[in-house]
């Protein structure tokens, strides 16, 4: 037996306690405005989506394929290294998001922290939000609608870089032959979500 | 993390060491220098509770009422290693610390050696004679078990 396993072999702590350590800590560090990021995640049709929060508002929803992870750690960088997980913080947008999927919530009513996005591709953001539930619009609208009829490819790097899919609906821009196109979240969930605005079915 | 602080205030403080190191570390955190070992900060932090905890109890003696009278379920795992966790307790301060540092958070002596205020050579002894000490009472244990 190494020095290693003997030490190996003292107790370790019950994965429950652990949870519920993690979850006591978070809620201290948010009573004493430590908890900066907040994040979970949250079961969906169109897979598990990640979903955190700042205390001014949800300011990041990611998709399985943007990798978890890295989006944590891209939050730690770019926001704060304190992020923790901190569900409570996230019912509001979780439940938002059930009903989105279930057919039964068309518009999203939460506080945004748009603090990812900057300049133009916030202006496109910004700009998406007024897209109606069950309706498109081509790059080259929204080029235009956000002021620069021209930047029909930085309206597409805008929307590959949306930090708040589903809810900034980037989905709802398409490609002016009536094709869906691209989607960070996969072309397939891009079609997903247009059928379930359209017909009410996710299919 | 919850095992070094396990290591080095017992059991029955654990939790407590555990969360009010994370949470001086989520204070903390914007002053950590980028290229610094996060582990050995966290456990230096988790040894700084330590004390703290071992003052608050030399001050303020539990009285018996307020002794928790109900463990939580989740706690209830029953330990083969319990002779090893208390031998471990039954250690000097300084070969918990080292122990601990070595093994369960993988420090460099250096370390150690800063976190306890002496030199490399006694942090490395300090270690030793723990593992020494450990592995008595662990051997001894399994051979009563297998007789």
């Amino acid at each position: 037996m190494t020095d290693r396993d003997l030490i190996a072999a003292l107790p370790t702590p019950a994965p429950a306690t652990l949870a519920r350590l993690r979850d006591g800590l978070a809620e201290r560090a948010a009573a004493e405005g430590l908890l900066d990021v907040a994040y979970r995640t949250v079961d969906s049709p169109v897979g598990t989506l990640l979903l955190a929060a700042t205390p001014l508002g949800l300011t990041r929803v990611a998709y399985e394929r943007e990798g978890h992870d890295a989006v944590l750690s891209r939050l730690a960088e770019q926001v704060s290294p304190r992020v923790l997980h901190a569900p409570a913080r996230l019912d509001g947008a979780a439940r938002e998001l059930d009903e989105y999927f279930a057919g039964r919530r068309r518009v999203f009513d939460l506080p945004l922290d748009m603090r990812l996005a900057h300049g133009f591709r916030r202006t496109v953001l910004t700009h998406l939000r007024d897209i109606a539930y069950g309706s498109t619009e081509s790059y080259a609208v929204v080029a235009a609608a956000a002021g620069s009829p021209a930047a029909v490819r930085a309206v597409g790097t805008a929307c590959a870089n949306n930090p708040l899919p589903v809810v900034v609906p980037c989905h709802r821009v398409v490609r002016s032959d009536g094709s869906s196109g691209q989607y960070l979240g996969g072309p397939e969930v891009k079609r997903q979500l247009l059928s379930l605005e359209r017909a009410g079915i996710l299919a | 993390m919850h095992r070094v602080c396990a290591a080095i205030v017992g059991a029955d403080d654990a939790d407590d060491a555990w969360s009010e190191t994370f949470l001086a570390a989520l204070k903390a955190y914007p002053t950590i220098r980028p290229d610094s070992d996060v582990r050995a900060w966290l456990v230096t932090i988790a040894h700084r509770k330590a004390i703290d905890i071992y003052r608050a109890r030399k001050r303020a003696p539990v009285p018996t009422e307020s002794v928790p009278d109900r463990v939580a379920a989740e706690d209830v795992v029953p330990q083969r290693d319990d002779t090893l966790a208390a031998a471990l307790r039954a250690l000097p301060d300084k070969q918990r610390v080292a122990v601990a540092c070595r093994y369960l958070a993988d420090m460099a002596y250096r370390d150690i050696a800063e976190l306890l205020g002496s030199n490399e050579a006694a942090a490395r002894r300090s270690a030793a004679d723990a593992i020494a000490a450990l592995r008595r009472v662990y051997l001894t244990d399994s051979i009563e078990e297998t007789s």
